[in-house]
């Protein structure tokens, strides 16, 4: 699989106004092909979460372009980006970001429910399959408030896969896991984008971690370094 | 829609504790709304059967005619002072065409024919002075409730018959089935046998009144034809004022509906009523307020799951769905629970008609369950809206964290 997935062109984020003003993104240009492995690198405050925010379409840059799959994503207005987000982008976080009153399936199956209005069997039956995929077989029905670090974070990964999304934007993923939970959730990305073409783009300060990646994308001072 | 309503159920369900606090409040409101109705329209009820209960809620009879002016022939300016009188002819020669029409009119339950006058009970030495009212044989109870006051005999005219109050049947030592010589104002007499004897608890009426059938009262008092006025009984009596203006305006009769006669009454029954309306204002209110606070609070410890959804991509409109659901069902919940309570509790009052001395009249027909539930649940919906809008606004970057 390949082909251009998503670029973006000078882009800017500043935050606050006047004397304390910050400058967050000064002019970042990036492009992601189909299929990448990416890993986001950078040392704290350099951009790489908001950088993220704004590819996730959670945040408008203060300007610049940023295109995905041929949509503009500046221009769209609020609910056609959440539809856009939806389909097309899913969301790892350090913080495993669950739905705490719910169980791992219902979790999982959430962006797919959410877009249907109800909870089909097919959704379902794709929310099992992936958290069989991901290991948590016994643990399908189990409140996630009940589940350990990794499984959780597996939960979330298995969420951001639901809707078979082009781009998984991942933030920290590994950051709040022991070694050996960091290096199985690595594992199953690589094997996920392996099998599947999905794009991810993965925030960390773990050089191991970005050393499994096959692309290394470093950012400092709001800009590309490397 | 079901989606939404699944989260929301599970949201409740999460906080099961703080969620049955919130729905015990609704309750708590909804049981005070439906006690006010209860006891207002309770109340309401047991005045007017003990003021107005056997009164004609209209009355048609003949125009007051004034006296004639009888000016003196003399010279200068006179100052002539007219004193307007209640005295009717007594007499309404046509209306009872008009009945088929009066009772045509919405509202109006049932019309009564009557004639009435005064006369002497003579039996023996012992004469007494009686208001007669001659009524259609099958229509005793129609106004005053007659029926339910038969303390002795039945309480059905035939001609040839009567009905005497209580104490005038004492007075006169009469019991049921006995002959008693009922002599008209107009000289003419009767001899009538008592078919029951009644007893109100008004001392007039006890003591001096007397019910013939119309066909006696037409001997008695030589009126072939004609009778002396119409009363109505209606469906609302708070509707007289206007079914009377509709009878004078379809009939051309002078109708007098019983508000002209009982104002101050009427004046006291609305300032009760909307000092009823008033509390049970103030019950909703209360409801609207626990479950806004509530809401606000539950929105704003959910601002980070809010967030996640959002980046999940849930709508705005998914979002206040959520939100307006939970106050919905916290809305329904404690609706129905205080309904529920309320009949419980109020069913066990006698209700006014059974009213003992010192009691409560409490009516638990007027409870207004049906419509506590209704205005709780879109009083919840409402409540909710606000803080639902707060939740549909939270930004998802924010809340999450990034």
């Amino acid at each position: 699989m390949s082909g251009l997935l998503l670029e973006v062109r000078d882009l800017v984020k500043t935050f606050g106004a006047g004397e304390t003003t910050t400058h967050v993104l000064r002019g970042l240009n990036l492009r992601l092909e189909k299929g990448e492995l990416s890993a986001l690198l950078g040392p704290s405050g350099s951009g790489k979460s908001t950088l993220l925010t704004i590819l996730g379409t959670l945040m408008k840059p203060t300007s610049g372009r940023y295109e995905m799959l041929g949509a503009d994503m500046i221009g769209a207005d609020d609910a056609e980006l959440t539809v856009f987000r939806n389909l097309h982008i899913g969301f790892v976080f350090q913080f495993h970001n669950l739905l705490p009153d719910f169980t791992a399936l219902e979790n999982v199956i959430f962006p797919t429910a959410v877009r249907e209005g109800r909870e089909t069997a097919s959704a379902r039956a794709r929310g099992t399959e992936i958290l069989v995929r991901m290991g948590l077989v016994d643990r399908v029905d189990f409140p996630v408030a009940k589940l350990s670090g990794g499984q959780k974070q597996r939960v979330a990964v298995a969420r951001a896969l639901m809707n078979r999304p082009e781009l998984v934007l991942a933030d920290e993923p590994t950051g709040n896991l022991d070694r050996a939970s960091a290096i199985q959730v690595m594992d199953l990305i690589a094997e996920i984008n392996r099998d599947e073409g999905t794009t991810f783009l993965i925030s960390t300060h773990d050089d191991k971690i970005a050393a499994t990646c096959r692309r290394q994308i470093v950012v400092g001072d709001g800009r590309l370094t490397g | 829609m079901l989606y939404a309503l699944k989260i929301a159920t599970r949201y409740l369900m999460a906080s099961a504790s703080q969620t049955a606090l919130l729905v015990t409040g609704v309750a708590v409101g909804v049981f005070i709304f439906i006690f006010m109705s209860a006891l207002i329209g309770g109340l309401a009820e047991f005045i007017m059967a003990r003021t107005v209960g056997d009164m004609a809620h209209i009355t048609i009879d003949a125009e007051p005619t004034d006296p004639p002016l009888l000016l003196p022939r003399a010279p200068g300016r006179i100052l002539l002072v007219q004193q307007k009188t209640d005295q009717r002819s007594n007499v309404l020669p046509d209306a009872a065409a008009f009945i088929p029409t009066i009772e045509a009119i919405p509202g109006v339950l049932v019309t009564s024919q009557e004639i009435t006058g005064s006369g002497f009970l003579i039996r023996g030495k012992l004469v007494q002075q009686v208001s007669v009212t001659g009524v259609e044989p099958g229509k005793v109870s129609a106004i005053v409730r007659i029926g339910s006051y038969i303390v002795e005999g039945r309480p059905d005219l035939a001609a040839g018959t009567v009905l005497l109050g209580k104490t005038l049947a004492d007075n006169m030592k009469l019991a049921v089935g006995q002959t008693v010589r009922l002599q008209a104002s107009t000289g003419i007499d009767a001899a009538l046998t008592v078919a029951g004897i009644f007893k109100i608890g008004s001392g007039g009426q006890d003591r001096r009144q007397a019910y013939v059938s119309l066909a006696t009262a037409r001997t008695l008092f030589a009126m072939p034809q004609a009778i002396s006025q119409i009363e109505i009984r209606l469906a609302d009596l708070y509707a007289a004022d206007a079914t009377a203006a509709r009878i004078e305006a379809t009939t051309g009769l002078h109708a007098t509906p019983w508000t002209e006669q009982a104002a101050q009454l009427l004046a006291a029954l609305k300032a009760q009523a909307q000092t009823g309306l008033l509390l049970k204002s103030f019950a909703l209110v209360t409801i609207v307020i626990g479950i806004a606070s509530a809401m606000l609070l539950s929105t704003f410890r959910r601002r980070p799951e809010i967030g996640i959804m959002r980046a999940m991509g849930a709508k705005r409109s998914f979002v206040l769905l959520v939100f307006i659901a939970q106050g919905a069902i916290v809305g329904l919940l404690g609706g129905v629970s205080g309904a529920a309570i309320g009949y419980l509790v109020l069913s066990r009052f006698p209700g006014p008609g059974a009213l003992q001395p010192g009691g409560l009249p409490i009516d638990v027909a007027q409870g207004a369950f049906g419509l506590a539930i209704l205005l709780t649940t879109i009083g919840a919906i409402l409540a909710s809206i606000l803080p639902a809008r707060s939740a549909a606004r939270v930004d998802p970057a924010t809340a999450i964290g990034q």
